[in-house]
């Protein structure tokens, strides 16, 4: 895309999403916020995978922490006082579980919402980096803790309410979560939050922080022996994308009035980074405009043909990934001619042919 | 808790082990052959167990002898198609692949759906292994042991014992071994590095198949049993070393028999998400797995 056209697109649908809630419809509006919460995740897994090439198939865990966090104060919020929420009756328990008290407070409750996922993130980082475990290991972890989340979540169904989920809110803050102009407002908070994330990330990448990131991707033992420790910063991207990912969630939980662990499982954490390497996981607008464009895409199309659905998305995992390795961003971002260059020693074992 | 049900457990354990066994040799294989991560894997099993049933539904109670031909081959010419088609545009990009496999089997699980219902479809063992071993008198009294059950883990010991075979006794064996430790020299001593891809990727998806066999004689076949699998298979995989068969064995017993423990202690939900986080903790202790492919190299894939 040329010089001229690229920021007027982006000013054209900055002031579309900023005025949607006066030409969409209800429902329209709904689904717009809640892809638009989405896409904040979306951010992350740019950071991560995108820049620090950590292919985390676990970012459902920390939107998990994000959602459930603000989930349990809201449900407290909506139990009357001195009473257990009505979940906790149905299965017996007779006292609050301990890690249900502090959430009576709102603040610490939001604050929470940040805290939780980023030391979840940077405590899983911590384990995996300081051994030096790479690649496809990460995957798999990343993976077998989103699962393990969600089947001890499954498995709780007094503590957490298990695969019903923890719904029915009524007041955030003393906000009445069904007021009238809630939808509006909503919307337009999470967009502020979106804006907020994708400024100070595309800032963030801009540093001297954000190079390394690239450097560790592109040859971690070249930048080791350059003298950095190239663990720390890969720590703070996966913390980073943790604390966006647990934003999205808390969010999302807004937006749809409940949180449940079929709502951020292993498929839904795949499902986030395919749309993110569909729009280009090393653009930032990319990965966002990929997840909203998916997402939309998926509820028109999964509503009107729920049998192909399916078919598609994975024909669309595929041909993403061997037609379009750097997304629909990669596409557009116009192509210098490459200069030829001699292959090293390495690359040139790629291509043995028989 | 009394001896009986703790031998009863381990038991249990050790027939889930064994499929945890036969899913996750193909894995570690085309893992450690090719550093490729097959999501689809999973729905091999699926398929090897759909292919059973379809085998009990022609030929009645006796079908095994058509089941393990029809599961084995059909897998295999499955896995050899992925492998022609997708796979190996992928050499090289290990996360790419893992994507585009969580794609073919998205798609082969809404097929299976499509074709035989969301619902499991079941599969009766055939008569002569309905049964049990009972154990009387002694210690263990009354303990018993299903023969499909049993059945189920001399699969796993055959099917083990012929992968050593094959690959410490036969050239072939040799030439997967050696492409193992090094690719390029290997193909420089004149073995053909891309027709051995695919057999060995196609032998992995064909031992999927015949675990689902097992798998289809233990519970009823439905579209998510791969999903379901897939995960735990990995692990196995990574507990046991990338591309050690004998890792894989040993992990696999292992996470069978730390399962059933933890079930029997506690609920079978905080049981299986106990054993992931504990083997996020034993990586922490062996990052390379129970026995590593020994390498210099600098950066393994």
């Amino acid at each position: 895309m040329n010089r001229v056209a690229q920021p007027i697109l982006l000013v054209v649908t900055a002031g579309a999403l900023l005025l949607a809630p006066f030409y969409l419809s209800a429902y329209g509006l709904t689904l717009l916020g809640r892809v638009l919460a989405l896409s904040i995740a979306a951010i992350g897994i740019c950071v991560v995978w995108g820049r620090g090439g950590i292919l985390s198939l676990g970012q459902g865990l920390f939107f998990g922490l994000g959602g459930y966090s603000l989930a349990m104060h809201l449900k407290l919020a909506a139990t009357p006082k001195g009473e257990l929420p009505d979940f906790m009756v149905y299965n017996g328990v007779e006292a609050l579980p301990w890690f249900w008290v502090p959430f009576v407070n709102g603040p610490f409750a939001l604050a929470m919402v940040v805290i939780l996922p980023t030391l979840a993130a940077a405590a899983v980082a911590w384990l995996m980096f300081r051994r030096r475990i790479t690649g496809v290991y990460i995957s798999i972890i990343t993976q077998a803790l989103v699962l393990a989340f969600v089947t001890w979540l499954n498995g709780s169904q007094g503590l957490t309410s298990g695969t019903n989920g923890i719904t029915d809110f009524h007041t955030l803050l003393g906000i009445d979560l069904r007021g009238e102009h809630i939808a509006r407002n909503l919307y337009w908070c999470t967009l502020m939050v979106l804006g907020a994330a994708l400024l100070s990330t595309a800032w963030l990448l801009r540093t001297h922080f954000g190079t390394l990131l690239t450097a560790i991707r592109d040859n971690e033992n070249r930048v080791r022996f350059l003298g950095y420790h190239p663990a720390a910063y890969k720590i703070a991207a996966f913390a980073l994308g943790g604390l966006l990912s647990g934003l999205s969630g808390a969010l999302y939980t807004l937006h749809l009035g409940t949180i449940s662990p079929a709502m951020i499982g292993v498929t839904f954490s795949i499902e986030l980074v395919i749309w993110v390497a569909l729009g280009g996981r090393n653009s930032l607008l990319g990965a966002v405009g990929g997840l909203v464009l998916g997402q939309l895409a998926k509820d028109k199309i999964s509503s009107a043909v729920p049998d192909a659905w399916l078919y598609l998305m994975g024909t669309l995992f595929v041909v993403v990934v061997l037609v379009l390795p750097q997304g629909v961003a990669g596409l557009l971002e116009r192509r210098k001619p490459a200069a030829p260059r001699r292959k090293t020693l390495g690359e040139v074992s790629d291509v043995v042919s028989p | 808790m009394d001896s009986v049900f703790l031998f009863g457990q381990l038991f249990t354990g050790l027939s889930v082990a064994s499929l945890l066994l036969l899913t996750a040799l193909g894995l570690a294989l085309s893992f450690g052959l090719m550093r490729v991560i097959n999501m689809a894997h999973g729905e091999f099993l699926m398929v090897g167990g759909y292919l059973t049933f379809l085998a009990a539904q022609a030929v009645g109670p006796g079908f095994l002898w058509l089941a393990f031909p029809l599961a084995f081959v059909g897998t295999a010419l499955l896995g050899a198609l992925l492998e022609a088609t997708v796979i190996r545009r992928l050499y090289g990009r290990p996360l790419d692949t893992l994507l585009a496999t969580w794609g073919i089997s998205l798609i082969l699980q809404q097929a299976a759906r499509q074709i035989f219902g969301s619902t499991g479809v079941p599969v009766t063992a055939p008569p002569w292994l309905n049964g049990a071993v009972t154990i009387h008198g002694g210690p263990l009294d009354s303990l018993t042991f299903p023969y499909v059950r049993l059945f189920v883990i001399v699969l796993a010991l055959v099917v083990l014992g012929g992968m050593w075979w094959l690959l410490n006794r036969t050239r072939f064996g040799m030439h997967v071994r050696a492409v193992n430790q090094n690719r390029e020299v290997a193909s420089i001593l004149g073995v053909n590095t891309r027709r051995l891809d695919l057999l060995v990727f196609a032998l992995g998806a064909g031992i999927a198949g015949i675990a689902g066999v097992g798998l289809a004689m233990l519970s009823p076949v439905n579209p998510t049993v791969g999903a379901a699998y897939i995960v735990n298979a990995f692990l196995v995989v990574v507990v046991g070393g990338v591309g050690s068969v004998l890792g894989a064995g040993a992990a696999a017993l292992l996470l069978g028999f730390v399962t059933a423990l933890a079930e029997g202690l506690t609920s079978s939900s905080l049981a299986q998400a106990t054993l992931l986080i504990l083997v996020v903790v034993f990586l922490q202790w062996k990052p390379r797995g129970l026995i590593p492919t020994q390498s210099r190299a600098l950066e393994e894939g």
